[in-house]
């Protein structure tokens, strides 16, 4: 039984495209569409991991973020946040909100990959 | 001798012709070129509605019978139009500036909107009213009889009810057809006013030419004219000092208080300044109907045998010299008068019943806001209104079979006057004395209607017919003091002067102590301020405080009573003024204000204001507002009002600033904003692509797994495309210079094409239109116009979220321009989003649904800009609904600039 990963992400075809990526890794994917009630979500179900993108229906990606590591049970769940705004500005935010990682869309499947592996490894 | 045939064939020629000139004024007037209609001659004329049947024939017969007091009846109007700066030029302001609709609409706006006092009015009035109008129904009738009876036939009273109740009907159909055509009374009838200057012409001319036959034609002259007139004996009536005061205030006072003339003074009257020229010309023309009334009579007198009814002597005297012609002439005269003051006294006692009894029972009946929201309260008011005129003439037609038509003319308008001015005390006390309260009105008016029933209307039926013989002999159950004619014990009066006296004296008496003992409403102040002070200052005080009504339910509301394109005039129009976009002001109480005048103009200011306030919640003013008002001098007031203006300026300036910053702000977080959204629109197909093309080259799956994810890639790829193909559009419309291809062709067709390129297939949108209306011509870009209708009719296959979607577009022809409607029956969209939607990238509802990049509307917009047009959200509909407006002239180039 792999690792699990909850994908937040609101675009139905990246959602299906890192889910195969990942599953094919050998994660357990697990996927939510919603911003508004993503932190329910992450509060109910402690992931292993957690992918986060930034424009989300409801709720902004940032404030999930700041959310997640102002709570204790969430607080040391690696984060990549995904955007595909790709300002230099968004990528400070999200550092500084906490974020392990920042990624541009689009990206190639093996950035996803290599990434998530390494941030589990750390 | 005329056959009777002939006399009715040429009747419903003369009705047939004012028709016409009936529909042909109110055809001009819709038009908007007819500026003659809004003379003073035709104001003048129209107050010629005055000299009713009663004074065409009547005024002979009252010589006739009681010498040269018939000349009170013209002597009344005529010191009330010269000392028409006093009382006339106020009632015309306080009317215009209020939107006031009838006379019961004036005394209840006075006192507080009071709803109450408006019916009151109105059964004073309705009471009083139907006396005379039975008294047309009877002049008509007999001199119709005339004419049969003039061949050797005399009628029975089945023929004289028959034509009694077929005049009715025509009334009622003419009457109906031309006063009820808006529903905004306070708009004027030019049809109907058309009607009744032309019958004023004719009813004079009839009446001179029966004069000067008189005078020439019988009697040989003038010097011998005089000389029969000292010989008869109507000199030799004495004259009773007390009815001749009687008389005069009597019909002074009615001048103002009938419904009917109250209409045309007031409510028709179309500039204050017309007044200033019917203070002579009226008099001038009441003076030309008086000039023959005696030697009429006389020479009646002399040539008829005794017992005829000099009542008839207009119409008598021409046809026992054999003059035909004279005689159906003055049959048309007397007609015309009957007619004339039929019509408006039944338009204006029908807008009184729908709006002071029908309107409110139906509103008290639906006690929410739903009442105001839903159904149609047009319908309602039109359809009440209808019913009223027919019910007021059948009010008339059964006085006349009551009263056997027997009375003479001249005593029925006597009673009938002396009703209707139980109202003078409320409404001159109203617009003269601000410690006046609705207490005190409500008290004095039902105290005089009781008086007059008791003294006049009942009595006037004759002894034993309503009141016993025994009762006007010793009172009511022997009490004496309460006897009819003789209140109080006082008898020996003249019946008249008896009855006017007793009733106006009680009626002003409890109207001044119930003001002075009863404490006003803080509205009824407020209104008491305005209408007392209404040349002092225009700009009033708001009635209306923290409004907590949505705009878009007001303007639901005002469309169910004024219809939509007057409605949604009034709120372009504040909120331009208000310098916002779009239909919907914001509510201010001001606005509130203006929107219940306006309302006003329609159901009158109680029913306005009882409609407003169930929207609002019932936050009218407070005392605290009325300090303002309340109690000081006009000085003050004009003060504060320059201080208002003032400060609006400023208001106004530090708007316009902050406006400006506000957008140079948004300017540049735009730029920010619209590339970053760019971006993602860009990247986030790009994503998939990406990812999807990398899984293939990979080579790790086949078979449907591999179909499904090049399937994903091709959609992507396509909405990259039209991303790009919109973006780029959008730049060119809002930047460069278009290339407008202009053609000309049918509305109907290019809807046609767009319903076929929306993509509707396996959808179940269903398009309504009204091919009828749509079937126009026109000249612009088609192909960009095509555009615009796809794109909306996609938004609704996409949005509309109702079970059954239903799209309707309209057309409609408004002058220059054509509005084009697309309303559908979805959820609609918020105010708050109504602006925002004709932004780049702003989606309502979540992107993946719509499957666009948020740019349609957008882009909607440029190319009807560059049409030089524009497209709008239009608030209040149930649904989505945007407006296209389209310019009919051809575009000024076809580069399409800006």
């Amino acid at each position: 039984m792999g690792k699990r990963v909850l994908l937040i992400e609101d675009e139905p075809n990246i959602l299906e495209a890192i889910s195969f990526i990942l599953s094919r890794d050998g994660w357990t994917v697990h996927t939510h569409e919603d911003g508004e009630t993503a932190m329910q979500k992450v509060v109910g179900f402690p992931p292993d991991m957690i992918i986060l993108d930034v424009m989300l229906p409801g709720r902004s990606g940032f404030d999930i973020l700041r959310d997640l590591r102002g709570t204790d049970t969430t607080k040391d769940i690696p984060v990549m946040m995904l955007t595909a705004r790709g300002q230099e500005k968004d990528r400070e935010l999200a550092l500084r909100l906490g974020a392990n990682h920042f990624m541009t869309k689009p990206f190639s499947n093996a950035e996803v990959r290599d990434h998530v592996r390494n941030l589990m490894e750390a | 001798m005329l056959s009777f045939n002939v006399v009715i064939a040429i009747s419903l020629c003369y009705v047939a012709i004012l028709f016409m000139v009936a529909f042909m004024a109110e055809r001009r007037a819709m038009m908007g070129n007819a500026t003659w209609l809004y003379s003073p001659l035709i104001y003048t004329l129209s107050l010629s509605i005055y000299c009713t049947a009663w004074t065409f024939y009547g005024a002979v017969g009252y010589a006739a019978r009681s010498g040269l007091e018939f000349a009170t009846i013209y002597l009344g109007p005529t010191l009330m139009m010269i000392g028409w700066w006093w009382i006339l030029r106020k009632l015309v302001r306080i009317g215009r500036a209020q939107r006031i609709t009838s006379i019961a609409d004036l005394v209840s706006s006075r006192f507080g909107k009071s709803t109450s006092l408006g019916m009151i009015v109105t059964v004073i009035s309705v009471v009083a009213a139907t006396p005379y109008i039975a008294l047309q129904l009877q002049s008509v009738t007999l001199s119709f009889a005339v004419f049969a009876q003039s061949n050797g036939h005399v009628w029975r009273d089945a023929e004289l009810n028959a034509t009694a109740m077929w005049v009715s009907v025509g009334l009622v159909i003419f009457t109906v057809i031309f006063g009820t055509r808006n529903l905004d009374a306070n708009e004027r009838h030019h049809g109907i006013v058309m009607a009744i200057a032309v019958e004023a012409v004719v009813k004079l001319v009839a009446l001179l030419a029966v004069g000067v036959f008189v005078v020439w034609g019988v009697a040989g002259g003038p010097s011998e004219m005089l000389t029969r007139i000292d010989a008869s004996p109507i000199t030799l009536w004495d004259h009773n000092g007390g009815r001749w005061i009687s008389l005069l205030f009597l019909s002074a006072a009615a001048f103002i208080c009938l419904p009917r003339m109250f209409q045309v003074l007031v409510v028709e009257n179309a500039d204050e300044r017309h007044l200033a020229i019917a203070s002579w010309a009226f008099p001038a023309y009441l003076m030309l109907m008086s000039l023959f009334v005696v030697p009429i009579a006389v020479v009646g007198l002399d040539l008829l045998p005794t017992g005829s009814n000099p009542d008839l002597f207009v119409l008598t005297v021409p046809l026992s010299q054999g003059r035909d012609g004279l005689a159906m002439l003055s049959f048309l005269g007397g007609f015309s008068s009957a007619t004339s003051m039929v019509m408006v006294a039944t338009i204006a006692l029908a807008t009184m019943v729908s709006n002071h009894i029908v309107v409110p029972i139906w509103l008290s009946m639906r006690p929410n806001q739903q009442a105001v929201m839903s159904g149609d309260i047009r319908h309602v008011i039109l359809l009440a209104r209808r019913l009223s005129i027919a019910a007021v003439l059948f009010l008339g037609f059964i006085y006349y079979r009551v009263s056997g038509g027997g009375t003479a003319l001249a005593a029925i308008g006597l009673v009938s006057f002396s009703g209707a001015v139980q109202i003078l005390p409320a409404m001159i006390g109203g617009i003269f004395w601000r410690g006046a309260t609705r207490i005190g009105a409500a008290a004095g008016l039902i105290v005089g209607l009781t008086l007059w029933l008791w003294t006049l209307f009942l009595p006037s039926f004759g002894a034993d017919a309503l009141i016993s013989q025994s009762v006007f002999d010793n009172g009511p159950f022997g009490l004496s003091w309460l006897r009819p004619q003789a209140l109080f014990g006082i008898s020996g009066l003249d019946p008249l002067v008896h009855g006017i006296l007793w009733s106006m004296i009680l009626n002003t008496g409890t109207f001044i102590i119930g003001s002075l003992v009863s404490f006003p409403t803080p509205l009824e102040r407020l209104q008491g301020a305005q209408f007392v002070n209404i040349f002092e200052h225009s700009a009033a005080a708001p009635a209306w405080t923290n409004a907590a009504a949505g705009a878009e339910d007001l303007l639901i509301m005002a469309q169910r009573i004024m219809g939509s394109t007057d409605a949604q005039a009034i709120f372009e129009r504040e909120a331009t003024r208000q310098g916002k976009k779009g239909y919907l002001p914001e509510v201010t109480p001001a606005f509130i204000e203006l929107l219940e005048r306006e309302l006003a103009g329609s159901v009158g200011a109680a029913t306005a204001h009882a409609m407003v306030g169930q929207l609002i919640g019932g936050s009218g003013v407070s005392v605290e507002d009325l300090i303002a008002v309340a109690d000081e001098a006009a000085q003050i007031l004009e003060y504060s009002n320059r201080l208002e203006a003032k400060s609006t300026e400023q208001e106004q300036t530090a708007r316009a600033l902050r406006d400006a910053n506000a957008k140079l702000t948004a300017l540049s977080i735009q730029k920010d904003a619209f590339l970053s959204q760019i971006s993602h629109e860009l990247r986030t197909p790009m994503t998939s692509i990406r990812s999807f093309s990398d899984i293939l080259r990979d080579g790790e799956v086949g078979g449907d797994a591999q179909k499904r994810y090049s399937g994903i890639i091709h959609d992507e790829a396509i909405r990259l495309t039209r991303l790009l193909d919109d973006l780029l559009d959008l730049s060119v419309l809002e930047n460069g210079q278009v290339m407008l291809n202009e053609q000309t062709g049918s509305l109907s067709a290019l809807l046609d094409r767009a319903i076929g390129g929306a993509g509707l297939l396996g959808s179940n949108l269903k398009i309504v239109r009204t091919p009828e209306v749509d079937d126009v011509t026109i000249t612009t870009d088609l192909d960009r116009l095509v555009q615009v209708f796809i794109n909306l009719i996609a938004n609704s296959r996409k949005y509309c979220d109702a079970r059954h979607p239903r799209l309707k577009i309209s057309v409609f022809d408004r002058g220059s321009h054509f509005y084009i409607d697309f309303v559908d029956n979805g959820s609609g969209i918020a105010a708050d989003n109504q602006q925002l939607i004709f932004e780049k990238f702003s989606r309502v509802a979540d992107g993946s649904k719509a499957g666009g990049a948020g740019l349609g509307l957008a882009i909607c917009r440029e190319i009807m800009r560059r049409l030089g047009g524009d497209i709008t959200y239009l608030p209040g509909q149930y649904g989505t609904a945007f407006r296209l407006r389209l310019p009919k002239k051809k575009l000024k180039n076809t580069l399409g600039e800006l």
